[in-house]
């Protein structure tokens, strides 16, 4: 091809980023050339330097970044070298950038509308009239619900999904040859994940944008790249175009992140036939002061067995797990512990029942007390339920490190902020298993985890099982996680249980619609899955307005 | 006429109250004229369009007094007559076009580094406008401290001592910054490395304030009750000017050491004020932990008390409360002092307590504290072993600004009567004292410096704790990225 038709070159890019003092590499040494029009797909763990490398090739680093060396070429301008002014008429009008969260990067005190004509008109590419007429334009075809009003409305007014498709609409509005996108879909749920990706794939390829398209999703990246570039800390591991990369991966890097959704441990035989089971929701209706958030829901976990419960943001399943820790009391029904009734208030229950069922969280990073050290977040349980002390609290908060995986005399002193996200999720574990509980609540524990740390806690959490004979209830958007780990799934909607029963038959049709519905969102790794999909659903009848027709 | 009928002149009055009214019409309606017609002549006029266009009409007629100012401004300078406004405008035109030339060469001589490349025309503007005023100062510092008719230029006088002040604070801070880095163990030595200037100074000046305040008997050379000799000696110990090299800071209106004074004053009110802020602390604190943490009726009914005594005018309010104390006093056989601390702690914890409150309730939220919920941990255990670690960097921030705030109330109780009462030194009293000397200041600069030696005293400790708790801040908000 020819070289003019190269939009952007970046040639031995070396970034660094500074850190108490010193200057550490974040990118050593980045090339890559993109085409108008084409889209590349970066991905990689978190720390990888993605996002670093997305950022670099618009001219831009993050405070505390600094490019060392390295050349970034857009349409044969050099922006490492070039100055602010020049950068100006750039960016925002030629290049522009879609931020992970458009939930925190729209101003909350302006109409969408007066955010988007903001830099066509900065930019002198329209006049303000235009650009609203504009605006409307993009947004039908973004497919956004009433497209002459919905830009009237501030960025509280309108959904997730909503806003990051206007985003994108507002990163369009003065036609750049070039946008960044960064993790667009990772804030969001499944079901609208994929109107995003299928508005961001149209509107790319009907103006001929080139992109660069940032995420950590594998089977997301294989719907919308046509080439793939994997980063490993800031290193390249390799580059090919899509059906390559996805068919015949030749790095043991990539193949290990192709391998992660491997994972599945067998499903467990039904439990016996009148077996108590340990934990067991009976017609619990809840609600938070007058607004009902959960409706005569129902269900058993029985000994040794993984209960998933999954749903959408909003449909109730934490509040499930809140009513049975105890955090909020039912109006109705009741929650048993071994066939015995539990109080409703966690205050009414006693040490021993409080010390049976232990939860593990989402976000580690403010489950563990950032001022204590590992030794005393795991220590306090041991102290608080066994009455150790001492010497001997040391030595088994020593035992429960090991048996987390984590080397003991490394880890025991340290903060939780000089341990990775998988490393705080795995002590966030063994404060659990610290008070020796029969039940363990998972919530969404594996969400904000790279892919193959996510598949090393599930590993984790499936070997305590088998040892310790725990049961999980585990609660996820993730139907991959279900598929991996559960023995039986409930699938919640609203405040409800659509459906639930033994996972092999959750996964065979005939499904309820909504579970369907939930099923054919997951994004598959073959590449023409979302095309194969919308040509099943129709475009106008995925994600949220599927689950409005319900 | 016999009496004057008071309804004679409302009428002319409604004319005069009308014609007054008219005449700000009339303008109003004129600048309104003129911004549409300054739009108009500029949407016409700018080719690209979009600034006049739409520019809506205030602004347009706001611009227009702004013109109108201006030139009535150059008009009064250049024909009026007026020599200094022309001097002023005059300099800042030259400035600005300094400032131009500046960032021009710039670019030419450094072959468009990107330090000049994409300078703003404000900070060229900024830099030219710094040389000018160090120019001015050198050249005012270097003035004749005494006129030809011989009388001492006081300006002059206090500008070399606030210079040579400054000189000294920034030689000390860098001297100790660069002791700090060089001696210590690791942890010391990484964060003389990190601390900006201002913070070492701030620093060196508590360490120093707290040594005087621990070691003042041994450190004065008099007692701060004695009376000595010479009443009103002017500090600076030189005969010649009515000073005594045996009381280098002069004495006051009864003879007494001003040095041995000033050094008791910071035992008696930077003691006070520490004890009393630590009594806020410790009243306000807990309180908001124990409001953030159980919330409900609790948290009404202390956020309310408190909203209602944060509603009184606190100065006031503590001198109410001190006017009453005053009399309790004698009767209880409890010194005045214990009170004033008790009530001034009181007054501030109500600030303590909101900030607690707020660092408490962003705490309570944290998962962590749910997990140890759910544990079944105690309250005490919560507050002090969940919630307390991880609000400690906001308090302490705190606590270096609300000593500051005490130290001067109690230095304001103190120069209304109310506070330390003599003849224990203290540092209000002696600038309520001696506040008249600041009269003599342009024909006796010495003797003017009396009352600003305690008023110095008390700036420099404010100044110095603000410098170490800007900097705590600093980092505290920096960790929380």
């Amino acid at each position: 091809m020819a070289d003019r038709d190269i939009l952007v070159k970046v040639r031995n890019l070396y970034l660094e980023g500074r850190s108490d003092e010193t200057w550490i590499p974040i990118i050593n040494g980045a090339s890559f050339d993109l085409r108008r029009g084409e889209v590349l797909g970066l991905i990689g763990e978190s720390g990888a330097g993605k996002s670093t490398l997305g950022l670099a090739a618009m001219g831009f680093t993050r405070d505390g970044v600094r490019i060392t060396s390295g050349k970034v070429l857009f349409d044969g301008v050099d922006l490492i070298n070039a100055s602010a002014a020049v950068k100006r008429e750039l960016l925002g009008r030629r290049i522009a950038y879609v931020a992970q969260s458009a939930a925190a990067s729209f101003n909350p005190a302006h109409k969408l509308i007066d955010q988007h004509t903001e830099a066509p008109v900065q930019h002198r590419v329209s006049s303000r009239i235009d650009s609203e007429r504009d605006a409307m334009e993009l947004y039908e075809k973004l497919r956004l619900p009433d497209p002459e009003h919905i830009g009237f409305r501030y960025p509280h007014q309108v959904s997730g999904g909503q806003l990051q498709r206007a985003m994108t609409a507002m990163a369009m509005s003065c036609r750049p040859d070039l946008i960044i996108f960064d993790e667009p879909t990772t804030a969001l749920d499944v079901t609208t994940q994929i109107e995003v990706l299928a508005s961001i794939r149209d509107i790319v390829s009907q103006f001929d944008t080139a992109a660069i398209y940032i995420t950590h999703d594998l089977a997301v990246v294989a719907q919308m790249a046509d080439r793939i570039k994997v980063m490993l800390k800031g290193d390249e591991v390799e580059e090919s175009d899509t059906r390559t990369m996805l068919a015949s991966p030749t790095q043991d890097y990539t193949k290990s992140l192709w391998a992660v959704r491997s994972f599945q441990r067998p499903q467990k035989p039904p439990p016996p036939a009148g077996a108590v089971p340990v934990v067991s929701v009976k017609n619990v209706t809840a609600a938070y002061g007058r607004v009902k958030v959960l409706h005569d829901i129902t269900f058993d976990i029985h000994a040794g067995r993984t209960v998933a419960v999954v749903g959408e943001s909003g449909s109730g399943k934490s509040t499930a797990a809140r009513v049975i820790t105890g955090l909020l009391p039912p109006l109705e029904g009741v929650v048993e512990f071994e066939g015995e009734p539990m109080p409703g208030d966690y205050r009414k229950r006693t040490k021993m029942q409080l010390r049976q069922a232990q939860m593990i969280y989402q976000m580690a990073d403010t489950a563990l007390n950032p001022r204590k050290t590992i030794g005393e977040i795991i220590g306090r349980p041991v102290e608080f339920y066994m009455g150790l002390k001492g010497q001997e609290k040391r030595e088994r908060v020593k035992e429960l490190l090991r048996e987390i995986e984590l080397e003991p005399d490394q880890f025991i002193d340290r903060l939780p902020s000089e341990l990775s996200g998988g490393q705080k999720q795995r002590v966030g574990i063994a404060r659990a298993l610290a008070a020796e509980p029969k039940f363990i609540i998972c919530d969404e524990v594996t969400s904000a985890l790279d892919q193959l740390v996510a598949e090393g806690i599930l590993r984790l959490l499936a070997k305590l099982q088998d040892e310790l004979g725990l049961s999980y209830m585990f609660i996820t958007h993730d139907l991959a996680t279900v598929r991996s780990i559960a023995d039986e799934v409930v699938v919640m909607k609203d405040g409800r249980v659509v459906e639930q029963g033994p996972k092999t038959e959750m996964f065979r049709p005939p499904h309820h619609p909504y579970t369907d519905l939930l099923l054919s969102s997951v994004p598959e790794m073959d590449p023409d899955w979302l095309t194969n999909l919308l040509a099943e659903r129709g475009v106008d009848n995925i994600g949220d307005a599927a689950v409005g027709n319900m | 006429m016999i009496f004057e009928s008071p309804y004679d002149n409302v009428f002319g009055d409604l004319i005069e109250a009308f014609g007054v009214f008219a005449v700000i019409l009339a303008v109003l309606a004129l600048f309104t004229f003129a911004g549409f017609l300054l739009r108009g002549i500029g949407s016409a006029f700018d080719s690209r369009g979009e600034t006049f266009d739409e520019m809506p009409l205030f602004l347009a007629s706001l611009l227009a007094v702004l013109i109108v100012a201006s030139l009535t401004l150059l008009w009064s300078a250049f024909i009026g007559g007026r020599d200094t406004l022309r001097f002023l405008i005059l300099l800042i035109a030259a400035i600005a076009a300094f400032g131009w030339l500046f960032r021009w060469a710039g670019q030419r001589l450094t072959n468009n580094a990107p330090r000049f490349r994409d300078m703003p025309y404000g900070v060229s503007f900024g830099y030219v406008l710094a040389a000018v005023v160090l120019i001015w100062s050198v050249w005012f510092y270097f003035q004749p401290v005494v006129t030809e008719q011989g009388t001492p230029r006081a300006s002059v006088v206090f500008f070399r001592w606030a210079i040579q002040g400054l000189l000294i604070a920034a030689v000390l801070g860098t001297g100790f910054k660069e002791l700090g880095k060089r001696v210590g163990p690791g942890w010391s030595r990484k964060l003389f490395r990190t601390m900006p200037l201002t913070a070492s100074f701030g620093i060196l000046v508590i360490i120093a304030y707290a040594i005087v305040a621990i070691f003042a008997p041994l450190i004065a050379p008099y007692g701060q009750e004695q009376v000595l000799g010479a009443a009103n000696v002017v500090p600076g110990g030189n005969p010649a000017l009515g000073g005594n090299p045996e009381f280098p800071l002069g004495t006051d209106q009864i003879g007494r050491d001003i040095l041995s004074r000033l050094i008791y004053g910071a035992q008696n009110t930077v003691g006070i004020a520490f004890a009393t802020t630590l009594l806020a602390f410790f009243i306000g604190a807990s309180l908001g932990f124990l409001a953030a943490t159980l919330g409900g009726w609790l948290d009404q009914l202390v956020s309310r008390a408190v909203d209602v005594l944060m509603a009184i005018p606190s100065l006031i309010f503590a001198l109410l409360l001190m006017t009453i104390a005053s009399v309790w006093a004698p009767r209880l056989g409890i010194p005045l002092t214990v009170f004033m601390v008790v009530i001034i702690a009181v007054i501030d914890s109500t600030r303590v307590y909101r900030l607690a409150r707020a660092v408490g309730l962003n705490i309570v939220v944290m998962d962590y504290i749910e997990a140890a919920k759910l544990r079944g941990e105690g309250l005490t255990y919560l507050i002090f072993k969940e919630i307390l670690p991880n609000a400690t960097a906001p308090l302490l921030a705190e606590f270096g600004l609300r000593f500051c705030f005490v130290f001067l109330t109690i230095a304001a109780l103190s120069f209304l009567g109310v506070g330390i009462q003599p003849p224990l030194a203290d540092w209000g009293t002696m600038v309520r004292d001696m506040a008249a000397f600041i009269n003599f200041a342009p024909f006796a600069p010495q003797a003017a410096i009396t009352p600003l030696l305690a008023a110095g005293a008390i700036a420099l400790l404010t100044v110095a704790v603000n410098f170490v708790v800007d900097w705590m801040l600093h980092k505290s908000s920096g960790l929380k990225e």
